[in-house]
């Protein structure tokens, strides 16, 4: 493909015109970017010169409007930046499985501290045979491991508990889950090095934000080998709104747990209490008891194109999304065009990583009736993402945290895509 | 354990051998007690972690006024910042209010994140006892403490919140079951 035309960024079936399949995304990805798909002639398109000088970083394109939303609590967005507490990943633009790090979502709890690695440093004490400190250059001369992972607020999905608002799109329903590479030093080595006593199956992480936020962490077989205490993200150091100079990375459990501005691990044999694991990352269910330390997040997936807000034509649509769980890998998603009436199999991109975003696609051709279209996840371990009526009947409407039913898109005759609960 | 595990795992061993006594560890350098009791301001349940010290809820209810109103309003009732005070017998409804008297299981908890978090601007500006003595006014809000209460590290993690048996552990992350299988 030559550099200067704009990159098509899904597969065109034989069968299908090019002018129905731009037509057909016209309110998708392709319509983020101003397009060339109205030069009628090729005459039409601007003659090639020189560009813009080489700079020291890449910016996006003019063309290309892709941002983030800062949002607060469900049922309040447009707001104020400093009355968020969260910020939306734009999975309506995006494609593939890595976020852009820019825009991998982020959830924090008292700003962004501006910490100088300098002077940042992590205290590994409690019970152990030798407390240490560590500055962040010795945690980059340690062994490292490089990972794919998604990472995802428990609140995610906040927004349809209780109603569908029509006119959300998916960035503000499904924003606050990312998937980015990771790299930094396993837990099992930090460990290792301050000799933990074997009586110790509870760890608390704690941040260096105003917030001080800490979670109590146990310490099964799978969390000792797979977290690690990263200081990379996608090759480069992290973003201080993700933890800048390292953070906690724990795949498959709960956003908040990958504690960010790491400062602190304390081994003990119980488990704290601290705020965020009592009074707020709880999930209150319908008879007014809480789950507590339901750590792990769920099988999940999302039919991103076409999804909320967007409008298709009849004729060829290629439905995509992407699905992660945290059990481990993707085993199939199906998606239905009837309203979760029947299912079809949709083809997987690969490969499939464990604890990682996985794209989904479909071919599809929409007869212009109205319908909804919808996907379930399935992973390796069997567990299925609920329809919403299951989900809600187990989980009641207050729990506010881990929703994981599958989303429903409408769509009208009008080709209008539009959030519905199911 | 996926491949990827087992390559973290073999990368390791590797290590590990490579790092016998003639490549020994030598990263990070020790913690001091003195150091190491700056940063060490978790409270646990039991009360370990509470600071010697102690303060009322009538000295707590100027501190609170000074410190903490503007966002959870004169009384804890809520303004921009979360409501602090009331929503006993709502949790099972459809509009539950979740606050300190309605929902938290400890009172440990409170002191302790007063002590880490608050007030936000400024966290960890409130003395010990001027943290234990906004921790009695909250809870004396709550109908927990007297108004003219006290509390310090000894009746803290006495005080049986009314939610206390309000959670439920996951099944797979039950602490009383966690590492007690064998």
């Amino acid at each position: 493909m030559r550099s200067r035309e704009p990159v098509d960024v899904l597969p065109r079936p034989a069968s299908v015109s090019r002018r129905g399949f731009v037509g057909g995304l016209s309110a998708g990805i392709l319509g983020a970017m101003a397009t060339d798909a109205n030069a009628g002639s090729l005459a039409d398109v601007p003659d090639r010169g020189p560009g813009a000088d080489l700079s020291a970083h890449s910016e996006r394109s003019r063309f290309a409007k892709i941002d983030r939303i800062p949002e607060a609590t469900p049922g309040k967005r447009n707001i104020d930046p400093s009355d968020a507490i969260n910020s939306k990943t734009p999975h309506q633009k995006l494609v593939g499985n890595i976020t852009p790090t820019d825009l991998h979502y982020e959830r924090s709890h008292s700003g962004v501290p501006d910490i100088d690695p300098a002077q940042h440093r992590l205290l590994i004490h409690g019970m152990v045979g030798k407390p240490l400190v560590f500055s962040v250059d010795d945690l980059k001369r340690m062994p490292s491991i490089t990972r794919v992972v998604f990472i995802e607020c428990t609140g995610n999905g906040w927004e349809n508990w209780k109603k569908a608002d029509p006119d959300l799109t998916v960035q503000n329903t499904h924003g606050l889950v990312s998937t980015n590479e990771w790299t930094g030093v396993p837990l099992k080595f930090l460990i290792d090095l301050v000799a933990k006593d074997k009586g110790s199956n509870w760890m608390l992480a704690e941040g260096g934000d105003g917030a001080g936020v800490d979670r109590s962490i146990p310490l099964t077989d799978e969390i000792v080998n797979e977290a690690f205490v990263a200081y990379g993200q996608n090759g480069e150091p992290l973003r201080p709104a993700h933890g800048f100079p390292m953070r906690l990375l724990m795949p498959g459990f709960e956003g908040n747990l990958n504690i960010k501005w790491l400062r602190r691990l304390k081994f003990g044999n119980a488990p704290w209490m601290t705020r965020w694991e009592t009074a707020r990352y709880t999930q209150l269910l319908a008879n007014g008891k809480a789950r507590q330390f339901q750590l792990r997040m769920d099988t999940n997936s999302v039919i991103t194109q076409p999804s909320g807000m967007m409008q298709i034509q009849p004729g060829y649509n290629r439905i995509s999304g992407f699905a992660w769980s945290g059990h481990g890998k993707i085993a199939k998603v199906e998606i239905s065009t009837d309203g979760a009436r029947t299912w079809t199999q949709a083809q997987l991109s690969m490969p499939v990583l464990s604890k990682a975003q996985s794209r989904f696609q479909m071919d599809w051709v929409w007869d212009g009736k109205p319908t909804k279209i919808v996907s379930r996840s399935t992973d390796e371990q069997g567990n299925v993402q609920p329809d919403r009526e299951s989900f809600i009947a187990a989980m009641g409407t207050n729990a506010l945290f881990h929703y994981n039913a599958q989303q429903t898109w409408s769509i009208d005759e009008a080709g209008r895509v539009r959030n519905v609960l199911a | 354990m996926s491949s990827h595990n087992k390559q973290l795992t073999a990368g390791l061993l590797a290590i590990g051998l490579l790092a016998s006594p003639a490549l020994a560890f030598d990263f990070g350098r020790p913690a001091t007690p003195d150091e190491i009791k700056l940063w060490d301001i978790d409270v646990s349940p039991d009360g370990k972690g509470l600071p010697a010290g102690s303060g009322t809820a009538v000295q707590g209810k100027q501190l609170f006024a000074d410190n903490c109103a503007v966002c959870h309003g004169d009384s804890g009732q809520g303004a921009i910042k979360d409501r602090l005070v009331g929503g006993q017998g709502t949790l099972a409804s459809n509009m539950p209010v979740k606050t300190v008297g309605s929902f938290w299981p400890y009172a440990t908890t409170l002191f302790d994140y007063i002590h880490r978090a608050m007030p936000y601007p400024t966290p960890g500006s409130l003395s010990t006892d001027e943290t234990y003595a906004v921790t009695a006014y909250i809870l004396s809000l709550n109908g927990i403490v007297p108004a003219d209460g006290k509390v310090d590290k000894d009746s803290l993690p006495k005080i049986k919140m009314p939610n206390r048996d309000g959670f439920v552990p996951d099944p797979d992350f039950d602490p009383a079951k966690l590492f007690h299988t064998k």
